[in-house]
């Protein structure tokens, strides 16, 4: 018998897509019968109550959480979320039910006895209630109380050699790609400049002194997989400067049907004959490829490296050898304000340890200009767009590119300066306010 | 800026505040103590490990308050 009715809820579960309603309410059973005798130092009845605030808050249309609290770690100012239900009496289970933030392995990888004992802990010192990943890409441990929180901080840096994750006002967990790891299409070493990052800055992931969140992400190609062109501040994406590789007689293979395109992804339904003028030529967004006389021709210098005919055809072309990545900034993905694409700031740069260009010429001088100019809770592309983009070439020092434009005429970024044209020029105000109002 | 010379000034300068909030941004902080964030952010880390300061987090957004100050504190029983 469940501890609370919870007839909405109930509702949930009656679609076809799993139901996190099911799987809180298959958690709260677990503990219940706690057949592997865990000695639980949370509430037994944490995920029940959870069902049941839930409830009410849908009831009432009206939330039972409080905002925020003073909970963390020693030390810390990030990683830990307090959350207190405002109906402790009827819920005790969930009184306290914070959120444990914990810094995700480079690219995800795991041992399945890892994700066990990391389980096992979170069983006996919190709900046991994971979200495998948040959008940032840590591992989530939801509701916990605050006398567990340096308990299990103690575990995971002592047993687990993992560290908490940001939250805050603070550079958020970086995440990447896996990358070389497992992917021919990755550029530079995701998981290295990952961890060489998180290292380097640890003050800004723990201690919170930016005006709002950060975060980076680390795709191996554009093809972007942990999204990091939508989703980071500073988005790294693998890229290379000479040739796109082509194999002629794998292109062959390809056209006359021996190799399955995409690697035989979309191989489920009948699709007819591979069409490599149909679904790579004329799909490729610059019109820089031309097949003729049984040959594929890439004009190189157009190309925007988009992936398109690399996915389709794997096997036959291939990045080019000259790699490094792009740096685009001021991506977000808020729930409030719209959001925002990053916009490129570095066409090119080396990705070799130690990483001192990227750190010195495009991280620091970006953050220090954030941190003294930036409003509170101003993400980094909003001041890009406060101040403009010829601000942010101005403080970090990059020149002007075209490739920085996304079209001509409508990109409200660059303004030119008048010491900066030649012969400078004479603006009269009052002569040009004749022909524009205010 | 010497230690005890920050302390002082941020005692003081939330102190004063404390009627109508108690939770400040870094850069309130910064403010006070007239220093450029980078600057700031030691002696601050500093307040905090000497639990003259705490931290409060929203989840999204971080702040600043005196130790064992404001609404929360009591309510959750934790001062
Ligand atoms: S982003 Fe590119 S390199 Fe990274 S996993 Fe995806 S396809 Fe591979
Ligand atoms: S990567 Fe994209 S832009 Fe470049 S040649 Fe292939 S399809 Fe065209």
């Amino acid at each position: 018998m469940a501890k609370h009715q919870t007839p909405m809820l109930d509702q949930l579960e009656t679609g076809p897509w799993p139901s996190f309603v099911s799987d809180i309410k298959r958690q709260a059973e677990f503990r219940k019968n706690n057949q592997g005798k865990v000695n639980y130092q949370i509430p037994v009845d944490a995920c029940d109550d959870l069902l049941g605030v839930l409830e009410l808050s849908y009831k009432h249309g009206r939330t039972h959480w409080k905002h925020g609290g003073i909970v963390g770690v020693f030390g810390y100012g990030g990683g830990v979320i307090g959350r207190y239900c405002d109906q402790p009496e009827k819920f005790p289970g969930v009184a306290h039910f914070h959120t444990m933030r914990v810094s995700q392995p480079a690219g995800k990888f795991y041992t399945s006895d890892y994700l066990k004992k990391l389980c096992d802990l979170w069983d006996m010192r919190g709900s046991g209630i994971t979200n495998m990943h948040g959008s940032t890409g840590d591992i989530i441990f939801l509701g916990t109380t605050t006398a567990q929180l340096e308990e299990v901080f103690f575990e995971l840096t002592h047993t687990f050699n993992q560290d908490l994750g940001g939250s805050g006002s603070n550079l958020r967990t970086p995440s990447d790609c896996v990358g070389q790891a497992r992917c021919e299409f990755a550029c530079y070493d995701t998981q290295a400049i990952c961890h060489d990052l998180t290292n380097e800055y640890q003050d800004e992931l723990h201690r919170p002194a930016f005006p709002y969140k950060f975060k980076f992400k680390f795709d191996g190609c554009p093809n972007c997989c942990v999204a990091s062109i939508a989703r980071s501040d500073m988005s790294f994406i693998g890229t290379w400067r000479d040739d796109i590789r082509v194999d002629q007689k794998a292109v062959a293979a390809y056209v006359g049907g021996e190799l399955k395109p995409n690697a035989g992804a979309h191989a489920g339904r009948n699709w007819g004959k591979f069409d490599i003028q149909k679904e790579v030529v004329a799909l490729c967004p610059t019109g820089c490829m031309r097949y003729e006389g049984g040959k594929l021709e890439i004009n190189n210098r157009e190309c925007t490296r988009c992936m398109h005919c690399i996915n389709v055809m794997p096997r036959a072309l291939r990045i080019g050898n000259d790699r490094g990545l792009s740096i685009l900034v001021g991506a977000k993905a808020p729930i409030l304000d719209g959001a925002q694409m990053g916009t490129l700031l570095v066409p090119f740069i080396s990705a070799e340890p130690p990483y001192t260009e990227i750190k010195e010429t495009v991280i620091e001088p970006i953050w220090d200009w954030w941190m003294e100019e930036g409003k509170n809770r101003e993400r980094l592309g909003e001041l890009i767009k406060r101040q403009g983009f010829g601000k942010l070439l101005e403080v970090t020092g990059f020149k002007p590119d075209p490739r920085m434009v996304k079209e001509p005429r409508s990109n409200p970024y660059i303004f030119w300066k008048e010491e900066e044209v030649e012969g400078g020029w004479e603006r009269d105000v009052n002569e040009f306010r004749k022909y524009h109002q205010r | 800026m010497e230690y005890e010379e920050a302390k002082q000034k941020i005692v003081e300068g939330l102190t004063k505040k404390l009627k109508t909030k108690s939770k400040f941004y870094f850069n309130d902080l910064a403010e006070i103590l007239g220093e450029k964030p980078r600057e700031a952010k030691k002696v601050i880390n500093k307040l905090v490990e000497q639990g003259v300061l705490e931290y409060w987090s929203s989840g999204s957004t971080s702040m600043y308050g005196l130790t064992g100050t404001g609404k929360q504190a009591s309510a959750e029983h934790e001062d």
